[in-house]
């Protein structure tokens, strides 16, 4: 009884270290005073109306979710035949290309963030948005090859020979039998490669420059310069979105399943 | 290679990398026979058919299927069906969908398509549960849809890996007149790998023994089982007693033996099974080691001046004691007469 109690205790404690910020960033948003603050001073929604009206956020708004839809797209266009090769061809080098496939998730973010802006941006005068999505793609192609591959792995070969016997060419059979098996894997990779790209913050911090800048690189700067609620209203409306993606995801895909 | 041979394998050699895993393989097999290829894991059978389906690349030699060389013709166009042994249904389509997949790819018209689906599944007895996944079907029905899958593309060959082993016992007897009878009904020369002697013995018309990639024997169920001609072979249906022949005599451990009666012939070895070894009289002597009660018989290890002996007796007849000594004999005229003994 005693020791039920205690584990009760512990998971109370730890629900609240991770639900807490959140809670504590919701109600600072509905906060009716000028500054950033919590306990919130009354209720309101103002700061959350002036989440639209605020230029910049628009713009790296747009920005971010550009990055993360066509980032994750190209890292599931290079991540889908990684894995397919890596999953059915005993490639060689394979291992190889596994582990630099997965270095972005091991390399710490600023010390490829500094790469890129030291090695790409600087030298070749790259531009800074090609420069992001450059970024984004490779941060992102670890989480693709890896959930891709998890359901590749469960999906047999002999599938893809059973189509060629019954007239499909290789190439036929990838997209007949193979892809639309592995549809779920590939929408739950998009999904996380979305999520991991829109809130990603030391790569980027790197890479923005003067009017090119990420929806969390310009909470930061807006933070710097304007201390009201207005982030934390738009940090909670964020917060929110992935929730309901992440909701979405599990609803009508088991995404868990996957990840 | 003869007239009419219908599928012919001309010095066919096969290798994974540098491995050689069927070396030098001549075949020919006629038009509507059911063939098995039976031979344990690592014989070369699987990849035999997968060569003849075109899943892999001969290192050399040539298969000739109904009068043309498909050695370099592409497995989608080879007409060349496979069960496989996973039935390697595809998991996202409905039985129907499965059935009409490679239907589909000729691109058929729709109402000959759905005729020619329905008689497939017909053919095979499964015409309920269409619409269902391959996931909700249970493993002999996942395997009438995989054989119906390939009957409808009406192959030339028909080609199926381990189709009973993994069905239960009541399937399998089950699936094994299904295949007999589609085969009657269909004319189809098919062939199918096992490495159950049973499975080969009950389903084929021909069996080809293999072993480390090459071909120990060619013949009918009662061939292989009554007259096995290499000791592979001998062993693998059961003939335990085993001798290489050597000048007329029987090569033993302990040197050359005569037996009663002449050998015929020039054999390499004779074999025989413990059910052909005479107990209580004959010319050779031997200890009872060892006894096991196997229903109406029973089996007994003895220990002689020819090696160790493996003997079957009717149950009901005299019951040896270990360590009592016994006379037996191998008569000649029941053995099996073997020409490779190595």
């Amino acid at each position: 009884m005693t020791a039920r109690l205690l584990s009760y205790g512990v998971l109370t404690l730890v629900l609240l270290f991770l639900i807490g910020p959140f809670l504590i960033i919701v109600a600072a948003a509905l906060s009716a005073g000028e500054s950033l603050a919590f306990p919130p001073q009354g209720l309101s929604l103002r700061w959350v109306f002036k989440v639209f009206e605020i230029e910049s956020f628009r713009e790296s708004f747009g920005l971010s979710m550009a990055l993360a839809i066509f980032g994750t797209l190209a890292a599931l266009l290079l991540g889908v035949p990684i894995s397919y090769a890596i999953a059915r061809y005993r490639l060689p080098f394979g291992e190889t290309l596994r582990t630099i496939v997965s270095a972005p998730i091991i390399v710490p973010g600023i010390i490829v963030g500094l790469a890129l802006l030291r090695y790409l941006v600087i030298p070749l005068d790259v531009d800074i948005v090609l420069a992001l999505f450059i970024a984004h793609t490779a941060l992102v192609l670890p989480y693709a090859v890896r959930v891709v591959s998890a359901s590749l792995e469960n999906l047999r070969s002999d599938i893809e020979e059973a189509a060629v016997l019954l007239g499909s060419s290789r190439v036929g059979a990838f997209f007949r039998v193979v892809l639309p098996n592995i549809r779920g894997g590939i929408l739950a990779a998009f999904i996380l490669g979305f999520v991991t790209s829109f809130n990603q913050v030391p790569v980027s911090l790197f890479l923005s420059g003067p009017g090119v800048r990420t929806l969390p690189i310009d909470m930061i700067w807006y933070l710097e310069i304007t201390y009201d609620p207005s982030v934390a209203a738009l940090a909670a409306l964020l917060a929110f979105m992935s929730i309901a993606i992440v909701f979405i995801a599990e609803r009508f895909l088991g995404f868990s399943r996957y990840v | 290679m003869s007239e009419d041979s219908f599928l012919s394998l001309n010095a066919l050699t096969l290798a994974y990398g540098k491995s050689v895993a069927v070396d030098n393989l001549n075949l020919s097999i006629k038009k509507g026979e059911l063939i098995a290829f039976l031979g344990p894991s690592g014989c070369g059978k699987s990849t035999t058919m997968r060569a003849i389906a075109g899943l892999m690349r001969p290192m050399s030699g040539t298969i000739t299927l109904d009068g043309t060389d498909i050695t370099r013709v592409a497995a989608n166009r080879r007409q060349v069906g496979l069960v496989f042994q996973s039935y390697a249904l595809f998991p996202h389509l409905s039985v129907f969908e499965n059935v009409a997949f490679g239907l589909r790819l000729k691109r058929l018209e729709a109402g000959k398509l759905k005729q020619q689906v329905e008689e497939g599944l017909a053919t095979v007895g499964l015409t309920e549960f269409v619409d269902r996944k391959p996931a909700e079907l249970s493993g002999g029905q996942q395997q009438r849809v995989a054989l119906a899958r390939s009957l409808v593309m009406n192959p030339k060959l028909l080609l199926l890996d381990e189709p009973l082993s993994n069905l239960d016992a009541r399937l399998r007897l089950e699936m094994r007149t299904e295949l007999q009878r589609v085969q009657r009904e269909t004319g189809l020369t098919m062939i199918f790998v096992t490495h159950d002697q049973g499975e080969a013995m009950s389903l084929a018309d021909q069996i080809v023994v293999m072993n480390g990639g090459l071909i120990e024997q060619i013949g009918t169920p009662e061939d292989i089982y009554n007259r096995p001609t290499t000791r592979f072979v001998a062993d693998f249906v059961g003939f335990e007693n085993i001798f290489a022949v050597k000048n007329g005599q029987l090569a033993t451990e302990q040197g050359l033996a005569t037996l009663g009666d002449p050998i015929e012939g020039h054999p390499s070895g004779l074999a025989w099974r413990p059910g052909m070894v005479k107990m209580g009289e004959g010319q050779f002597e031997g200890e009872i080691i060892g006894s096991s009660f196997a229903g109406g018989t029973r089996e007994y290890l003895l220990r002689s001046e020819l090696g160790p002996i493996n003997a079957e007796v009717d149950a009901t007849q005299t019951i040896y004691q270990p360590g009592q000594r016994v006379n037996f004999d191998l008569p000649v005229a029941r053995a099996a007469i073997l020409q490779q003994v190595d």
